[in-house]
């Protein structure tokens, strides 16, 4: 089959950037989006022109480094995949594919489709960690969880941090992302110690970014690549306006 | 106050001081809706109500001063969060397929919320205002079904008819969208906030609907 490629592209933080057509021929339904995107930069090398420069490494869903707002939809439109796991059997033969880095004024375009998410790393370093020591690997069942909040945790854990919620989100808000966070850590023993430090300084660190304030619009669960559910906000916003109240 | 200052100060706080808000506007819609109701009982009943209601000044004062301040609360948060939103977001994508992962009133609350604001506006300026500056004649019926500020113009049925209609979208995002503000949307209360929002956003919109267009179309006489 045959795509054709209207893509963002741009030289460095500084500069302007457009969008750009290549015609894509010989595509196979097989092939994923980024093998696709390897062939055309191959092209564009042979051509003496600048390769597309995008975000990627595993390759298979877990790593949480690729992303791209493909035909107007983050991750493009099949539900629970990143982008590395489309393939271009989802497209149809002479589409039109429009490529868009994330798009929020936290995440500045680098390069191309590249973007700078290093604010992430930040919200991070606020709270999303436990500094108590917690020795070797403990005995399975050494310390007791409730099942359902061990599945609970488990779910927020698979965040990747791959930025799709904030990149749909109308407001660029990183609340689902900073919920999974919050709420993998606040379920679990491990986590009690620093909760309340936790919740506030990681908000804190999520305001100062200058992600946008949470309007509830929900389309960050919709894009999500784990599927990780809004009712961790609610949980995030519990946990925040309870600490809060005791600080 | 350090802890307030932290509350306020941040992205949540803010959210739930306007749901806290909107709630408490929800609270008065009921008490306002059952006033009205009574529009259906005819001239005597609703002029020896609102008669009645003036008896009780001071209260009637207080309410209305709390009133204000919601109102006041509610309307310059949603500027100021609008605001900081759309600069967070500055800069738009080509294609944006939005409306594949959320709803069209979910994304547009400052519209509805702007026209609501507009007919606010209007509702003081003109009922409100002649309730107080007509007080002695003691006919409130017919300023209600009156042809001037009264359902029996044209376009202050159009309005209100266009208002109602919007607060029931506003609502149908915003009622639930407030518990989830709160953090107790959680997966075992979701089906009772739904169910109790059903009341809000579709109830209590299609009441005030009913008084207007049952006097504004049907039984103006
Ligand atoms: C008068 C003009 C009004 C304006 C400008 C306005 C604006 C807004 C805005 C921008 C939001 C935030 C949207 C979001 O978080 O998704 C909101 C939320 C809300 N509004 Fe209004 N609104 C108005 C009137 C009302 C009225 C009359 C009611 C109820 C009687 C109401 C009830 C609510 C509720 C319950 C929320 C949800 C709060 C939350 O999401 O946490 N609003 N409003
Ligand atoms: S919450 Fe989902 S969409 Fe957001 S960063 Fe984590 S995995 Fe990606
Ligand atoms: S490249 Fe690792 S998740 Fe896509």
């Amino acid at each position: 089959m045959k795509v054709i490629l209207k893509v963002w592209r741009q030289n460095n933080a500084e500069s302007q950037g457009a969008f750009e057509t290549y015609p894509v021929e010989n595509v196979s339904g097989d092939m994923s989006f980024f093998e696709m995107m390897d062939m055309l930069n191959d092209q564009l090398v042979l051509d003496g022109k600048t390769p597309i420069a995008f975000d990627h490494d595993c390759r298979e869903g877990i790593c949480g480094t690729c992303g791209l707002f493909i035909n107007g939809r983050a991750h493009g439109k099949i539900r629970a995949i990143t982008t590395c796991q489309l393939h271009m059997r989802s497209f149809e033969d002479g589409e039109t594919i429009v490529v868009e880095p994330w798009r929020a004024k936290a995440f500045p375009v680098i390069k191309d489709l590249i973007v700078e998410r290093t604010s992430f790393d930040r919200i991070m370093q606020a709270g999303g960690y436990v500094s108590i020591k917690t020795g070797g690997t403990p005995d399975a069942n050494a310390i007791p969880i409730a099942k359902r909040n061990a599945d609970e945790s488990m779910d927020a854990a698979s965040c990747i941090g791959c930025a799709a919620c904030v990149a749909t989100c109308k407001n660029s808000s990183a609340m689902l992302f900073v919920a999974a966070k919050v709420s993998q850590l606040s379920l679990l023993p491990q986590g009690q110690p620093e909760r309340v430090e936790r919740a506030i300084n990681m908000i804190a660190a999520m305001d100062e970014e200058g992600f946008g304030n949470c309007t509830n619009t929900g389309a960050c669960e919709i894009e999500c690549p784990k599927e990780i559910s809004i009712s961790h906000i609610g949980r995030l916003n519990r946990e925040f306006l309870k600490a809060s109240l005791k600080g | 106050m350090s802890w307030y200052s932290t509350l306020i100060k941040s992205s949540v706080g803010k959210k739930a001081v306007m749901a806290l808000s909107g709630l408490f506007l929800c609270a008065y819609l009921v008490i306002h809706l059952i006033g009205n109701l009574m529009l259906f009982a005819g001239p005597e009943i609703f002029n020896s109500y609102v008669e009645a209601l003036s008896s009780v000044k001071p209260l009637v004062r207080a309410i209305e001063v709390i009133l204000a301040g919601l109102f006041l609360t509610h309307i310059l948060l949603s500027v100021k969060l609008t605001r900081d939103n759309s600069t967070s977001s500055s800069i738009k994508y080509d294609t944006n397929k939005a409306g594949e992962n959320s709803g069209f009133f979910s994304r547009n609350m400052g519209l509805s919320g702007s026209i609501l604001f507009i007919f606010l506006v209007t509702h003081l300026s003109t009922i409100w205002t002649q309730f107080q500056t007509q007080h002695e004649a003691g006919n409130f019926y017919s300023i209600i079904v009156g042809k001037t500020v009264g359902l029996g113009n044209p376009y202050i049925t159009t309005l209100y008819c266009i208002a109602m209609v919007l607060l029931g979208f506003h609502l149908r995002h915003g009622f639930q969208s407030a518990f989830q503000s709160f953090g107790i949307r959680y997966n075992k209360y979701s089906g009772l906030i739904e169910g109790i929002a059903v009341f809000f956003w579709l109830i209590i919109p299609a009441g005030f609907l009913s008084i207007a267009l049952y006097f504004g179309i049907i039984g103006a006489g």
